[in-house]
């Protein structure tokens, strides 16, 4: 009994001639699970080190470019060069237009006055031998800060004859060479920077009146080509903000009345599988073939304006349908029948079945289904540059029929500028902002489809 | 079952085909009110076929076509004006897999109701709930937690909740497909003694498998075999005596 209890192997009979083979066969199977359990592992490990490789990249180049080289200036708003009348007030016999008349004809007049002297006026006061070299004087703080000093006075005019310490965007040369995305050792001819910018730019950046500071220009303003510093997304972001209202406004809930009409309440015949190919045709048009429709159609028949968002949101629609359409048919096709049967059992319509029963239980595929087309067409650049969206716009749009460009536009845009050394942070930070609205919208499918995902 | 109740349900050569295929060949039998009668016969047979026609529920399958007559209250059900919702409010059906709505226990009673706007106040409606629950035998072990999910109950418990929410809207007569094929021995018990109390209001026809079933619950049973009914008579007598010699064969076991 002990022998056997310490050793029961000794104790059972050899195994049957099919038990052999059975055992004989496993080492084969074993191997073969080995095999491809291994090579799923790496085919997930590269996948997982390549999307690392590409966030490290986009990451470590485009973040330096949310801090830009800026000079800290005490601004003289000075009334000698600032000579604009007061700033109207509506008097009580005037009507709402002749006020807004003169108001207009009051912000032209500041336009005329020269912002830049105050600049260069307030730089001699740092650089003794400012007066000598009155070009790059003019070169130091990027140009479109004039339009900030500018902004200042009209939004406040009691700030003529004050001073103010602000900080200025230096030009973009300036950004590249201290950022040292310049190589130094450059003879003159092919620097960027003149030899006396240089010995300031220098002087100034270890006197700490440069500093590299954190910028909302990126954010805050459209493109610019006069003024590259502050070249911003603005203008592009709400291009592609108005273009995804005209998206989920227009495909999603089309997409989803088409699916239900198709799975739920149209017949089965010859049409319909028509119609049903041909959705799934849709899905497979490259998309830039969406972009020539919409150029000779949108633009060539109805007249819709170039450039601009509601043309650009009708192409992308047309692309995300097809998505809309597909996921949420599987949606539906994955409610059990039973749900159905059971509402239609207690004498609910057809139509109450579905929107009390199947529609509440296919909300989250539906929504994930959306989102996801939605994420896609955000992305999507192709169709936009035939419909004019890769037009230079330097003004951010007010509403979907202004011109605008879109973030993955102004992407291809800025990747082709010719400062490379400068855009190209610019072109990784314009990335980043992408990736985070791409990610925002998964985390918001994943958390509503968390949120209404009922198991039955 | 004394055959001189009146006549709820009156099929006349009731035929089915889906697409090419006849599932039955004309069926021609009377429903009294307020009997139990039960469907019996091997699977493929043409029972369940038949009870979905009671209520149109074949209208919801693709192919599917119905002919002959099927008088409710001696009214065909098929007459154009005839709504297929009012006939499914009058018929009322219970499925063979326990088919709760994924919502509240509350909400799934009170939805029949709401639909066909039988209660106008919430504690008219609360009623409704509470009755239904009481006759379908569920009230005392779900009263606590009628705003917890259906679908946590129990199998046995969630096919006495569909009962319930099928009693919910009043109707005449009940079709039950198979109700209890899902359930353990205990929840079927309990079913069946439900069905034994639920024929003092209303008329239920019950498809089973189950010949003991068939022959514990109903009054009248009707024996099925390839699309025709081969006999119909008192659940006693069927089963002692059956006439025919197919009837028989099934039930002494030989085939099915």
């Amino acid at each position: 009994m002990t022998i056997i209890a310490e050793n029961p192997i000794k104790a059972v009979a050899a195994p049957s001639q099919v038990q052999q083979k059975v055992i004989a066969s496993l080492n084969r199977r074993h191997r073969k699970e080995n095999l491809f359990r291994r090579l799923g592992l790496t085919a997930v490990l590269i996948s997982l080190g390549l999307v690392a490789v590409l966030f490290i990249n986009i990451f470590s180049k485009g973040l330096p470019a949310f801090w830009q080289s800026a000079i800290t200036l005490d601004i003289y708003f000075d009334p000698q060069i600032i000579k604009i009348p007061p700033m109207p007030q509506q008097r009580d016999d005037e009507s709402d237009n002749d006020f807004r008349q003169r108001h207009i004809e009051w912000q032209t007049e500041i336009g005329f006055v020269n912002f830049n002297r105050l600049i260069t006026d307030s730089l001699q006061k740092i650089l003794p031998d400012a007066n000598k070299h009155r070009r790059d004087l003019a070169r130091v703080v990027t140009s479109g800060e004039r339009f900030a000093l500018r902004d200042m006075v009209v939004a406040d005019p009691s700030i003529i004859g004050q001073t103010r310490t602000l900080h200025l965007l230096t030009d973009a040369n300036i950004d590249v060479w201290l950022k040292g995305n310049i190589d130094r050792s450059l003879p003159d001819g092919q620097q960027q920077l003149s030899p006396k910018m240089r010995e300031w730019v220098d002087k100034l950046s270890a006197d700490g009146v440069i500093q590299n500071r954190f910028s909302l220009a990126l954010f805050m303003n459209p493109d610019s080509r006069s003024s590259l510093a502050s070249a911003g997304l603005a203008g592009a972001f709400m291009g592609s903000f108005y273009m995804m209202l005209v998206v989920i406004l227009l495909a999603v809930p089309m997409g989803v009345a088409a699916a239900i009409y198709l799975e739920e309440f149209a017949p089965r015949n010859k049409i319909t599988d028509l119609v049903e190919v041909n959705i799934n045709n849709l899905a497979a048009v490259p998309s830039i073939v969406f972009g020539l429709l919409g150029a000779s159609v949108l633009i060539g028949w109805f007249n819709l304006p170039m450039s601009a968002p509601i043309v650009g949101g009708l192409v992308l629609s047309l692309m995300t349908l097809p998505t809309v359409i597909i996921a949420t048919r599987s949606t539906l096709k994955a409610i059990p029948p039973s749900i159905r049967q059971a509402a239609l059992g207690l004498g609910a319509s057809k139509m109450q079945a579905i929107f009390h029963h199947v529609l509440p239980l296919a909300i989250p595929g539906i929504l994930t289904g959306a989102i996801l087309g939605v994420a896609q067409a955000l992305g999507e650049t192709a169709p936009l540059l035939l419909i004019g969206m890769k037009s230079f716009v330097a003004s951010i749009p007010a509403s979907p029929f202004e011109q605008a460009s879109a973030l993955p536009v102004q992407i291809y845009l800025w990747q082709g500028n010719e400062l490379r050394n400068f855009f190209e942070a610019r072109t990784s930070a314009a990335i980043i902002v992408l990736l985070l609205m791409m990610i925002s919208l998964n985390g918001l499918a994943i958390w509503l489809r968390k949120k209404y995902e009922k198991r039955w | 079952m004394s055959n001189s109740a009146p006549v709820k349900i009156s099929a006349t050569d009731v035929k089915v085909f889906y697409g090419d295929n006849q599932a039955l060949h004309g069926i021609s039998m009377d429903v009294y009110q307020n009997e139990v009668i039960s469907f019996i016969g091997p699977s493929g047979c043409g029972k369940s076929t038949f009870l979905r026609c009671m209520n149109r529920m074949n209208d919801t399958i693709e192919h599917c076509r119905v002919t002959g007559s099927i008088l409710l209250d001696g009214r065909d059900i098929h007459e154009p004006a005839l709504d297929v919702v009012q006939l499914r409010a009058q018929v009322g059906m219970v499925f063979q897999k326990p088919n709760p709505f994924p919502k509240s226990i509350y909400e799934n009673i009170s939805y029949g109701p709401k639909l066909h706007g039988l209660a106008e106040r919430k504690a008219d409606l609360d009623d409704i709930v509470e009755s239904s629950l009481r006759r379908a035998g569920l009230w005392n072990e779900v009263k606590d937690r009628l705003d917890q999910p259906g679908t946590g109950l129990s199998g046995g418990q969630q096919q006495r909740l569909c009962i319930a929410r099928s009693i919910a809207v009043s109707p005449e007569v009940i079709l039950m497909d198979e109700p209890c094929s899902a359930l353990d021995p205990i929840a079927t018990s309990i079913i069946e003694e439900l069905i034994d109390e639920l024929k003092q209001n209303f008329t239920i026809v019950i498809v089973t498998h189950n010949m003991q079933q068939a022959a514990r619950v109903s009054d009248r049973t009707a024996f099925f075999h390839l699309g025709n009914l081969i006999e119909i008579g008192n659940t006693n007598d069927v089963f002692t005596n059956p006439q025919q010699k197919r009837t028989e064969d099934y039930i002494t076991g030989r085939y099915g």
